[in-house]
């Protein structure tokens, strides 16, 4: 191997290594983070019983989990028991892998390194796990594996209650990965790329995509909520009705990939959330952080990391705000609202960019995104004050009293 | 409809669940910087707005003369009155003619709580505590001998006063 292949698999295992451990210790803090949150807008303080603050919570907790006895079902299918946990895990950690952390940091690297022999990087080193020119497709491919986890989950613990949160994850998740891939249709549109560095690029000419693309971010964030099986839309682990959901069965360290699976899901929801309509690692009105170089790369890293946490912070407060929605709501809000919504955005958008560029000859990304904005607080408009009286979410109906013919 | 089902007739055209959902996150932000209302116990045991009440009925205590004795004279009254059966008593005589109990023990686990002992008492002696910290490890622990009796000091209920029926 040249020095340069080696070199690029040597950061390469750098990077892997130090996203995987900040992603599990980020998972852990998350879980205390929610708990936290939950308390204060509660007016509780939250857990502060185990270290200052209480901050070794996650440490107390998943040392618990581990010395729990594992219990499994007597009519479980093992082999599907066993690997559901791993493979709603999976796909979950993997997708922060081609998200874009930081500014491309310019590396001049030279040296020989025991084991390994001469090692050489030159260049722009992306600050992703993996620099991947499809990226946007891969998160949306590896989203959706999680269903084989939760779906494999329920069925395989032979339990009812597991059996239908599997089933009600699975159609939920079908569901909105239709409007969530929709909705991103027009992101690009705008960006005329699938890589996220170029859709972040993009975003750094013009606006960012929350102004000109502002009803895809709503369907993204409504149909992201729904990915990550949170609340509202957290049918299937609906306590007061499903136990746990697919998860009853399960115990100690595979419950707990279950809650990693959902934490890890909450950063990439989080993650894509800030790098396709908040600019990614963009520092908004200046262009030193393109420049590139050490230090810019830490401070983008800051601005990438502050636009996340805002998100998970949100879907956090969410959670604490919303009741959970009937299941019939939810697959009415999925495939009645946001589906012809994300259709006719696409639509919409589409015609516009035409118009805006070659009809009027706005090429200049500033001028055809601010357009493209006043374009949207008219749709916002007609969307959020017109079509959302009583439709988007409707109460129940009084049925006809000659439906009930069962002689209750 | 079932009988005494009634169906609320929800506001369904007027309402925008999106600004519902604004207003009901703007409510929960604000509470986040709310003060916050958790007595922490084990630190506070009572705050401001809230202290156990002196009528509180818990483990009991024996109080004692100033010579350090138990006050009872095993007149037997308390584990005649016990609902629970909780109270064994032996009584004993000195040389002087005074009784006094040779065995005195309460199970815990058994006592209701009800203060009928206390109520009963002629020499006011056996009373229940305003106290509710009792964990111990063992259950035999918790039958409590005379000289456990004696060495408590938790205050003792002021019970429900019939002149004073809210405790004003």
């Amino acid at each position: 191997m040249s020095p340069e292949q080696k070199g690029f698999l040597f950061f390469a295992v750098i990077k892997m290594l130090v996203v995987f451990t900040m992603m599990m210790v980020g998972v852990a803090l998350l879980t205390l983070m929610e708990r936290k949150v939950a308390g204060w807008m509660q007016n509780r303080p939250g857990p502060n019983r185990v270290g200052p603050f209480g901050l070794l919570q996650p440490a107390a907790d998943g040392i618990k989990n581990f010395i729990k006895e594992e219990t499994r079902p007597i009519s479980a299918n093992n082999l599907l028991f066993l690997l559901a946990p791993a493979l709603s895990f999976v796909p979950a950690v993997m997708l922060i892998a081609v998200i874009p952390l930081a500014a491309p940091l310019p590396v001049n690297f030279d040296a020989t390194l025991p084991l390994i022999g001469q090692v050489a990087y030159h260049g722009l080193m992306p600050m992703s796990v993996a620099e991947l020119p499809i990226g946007f497709v891969f998160v949306l491919a590896f989203s959706s594996l999680g269903v084989y986890g939760i779906a494999l989950a329920g069925w395989s613990s032979n339990s009812k209650y597991s059996l239908i949160g599997g089933l009600r994850a699975s159609a939920q998740l079908i569901s909105y990965e239709v409007a969530m891939g929709l909705s991103l249709i027009p992101v690009l549109l705008m960006s005329g790329n699938a890589s996220f560095s170029e859709i972040i690029a993009k975003q750094q000419q013009g606006l960012w995509f929350i102004m000109p693309l502002f009803l895809s971010f709503f369907v993204f964030l409504i149909s992201g909520f729904a990915e990550t099986n949170r609340l509202p839309f957290d049918l299937p682990e609906a306590e007061s009705e499903l136990v746990a959901g697919y998860h009853a069965e399960y115990s100690a360290m595979k419950f707990s990939l279950f809650m990693i699976a959902e934490y890890a899901h909450i950063v990439t929801v989080a993650a894509m959330v800030a790098t396709l309509f908040f600019g990614g690692w963009d520092i908004p009105f200046t262009h030193w952080d393109e420049r590139g170089g050490l230090l810019q790369t830490i401070v983008t890293h800051g601005f990438f990391f502050a636009k996340m946490f805002f998100w998970i912070f949100f879907v956090m407060w969410i959670r604490w705000t919303l009741p959970r929605f009937r299941y019939d709501q939810l697959m009415a809000v999925g495939w009645k609202i946001l589906l012809p919504l994300a259709l006719a955005y696409i639509l919409v958008i589409a015609v516009a960019i035409e118009v805006f560029e070659r009809g009027f000859g706005w090429t200049d990304p500033r001028v055809l995104g601010l357009a493209l904005f006043g374009l949207n607080l008219l749709l916002g408009w007609l969307v959020f004050f017109l079509l959302d009286r009583g439709r988007v979410v409707r109460g129940v109906a009084p049925r006809p009293r000659a439906a009930s013919t069962l002689g209750v | 409809m079932a009988i005494g089902v009634k169906v609320m007739q929800r506001p369904e055209r007027e309402v925008s669940y999106i600004r519902a959902t604004l207003k009901g996150m703007s409510l929960t932000f604000k509470h986040m910087f709310q003060p916050r209302v958790t007595m922490q116990y084990p630190e506070a045991k009572s705050t401001d707005d809230w202290r156990i009440a002196t009528r509180w009925r818990g483990t009991h205590r024996m109080m004692t003369d100033e010579q350090g004795r138990s006050k009872c004279v095993a007149c037997g009254l308390c584990p005649q009155v016990c609902p629970a059966n909780c109270i064994k008593l032996v009584p004993g005589e000195d040389e002087n003619g005074n009784r006094y109990p040779l065995i005195y023990e309460i199970d815990e686990f058994r006592c209701v709580f009800c203060g009928y002992c206390q109520e009963v008492c002629p020499e006011e002696a056996i009373h229940v505590g305003v106290h509710y910290e009792n964990s111990e490890y063992s259950r035999d622990r918790f039958v409590y001998d005379l000289e456990r009796l004696q060495a408590q000091t938790h205050p003792v209920s002021t019970l429900w006063d019939p002149a004073d029926p809210r405790g004003q």
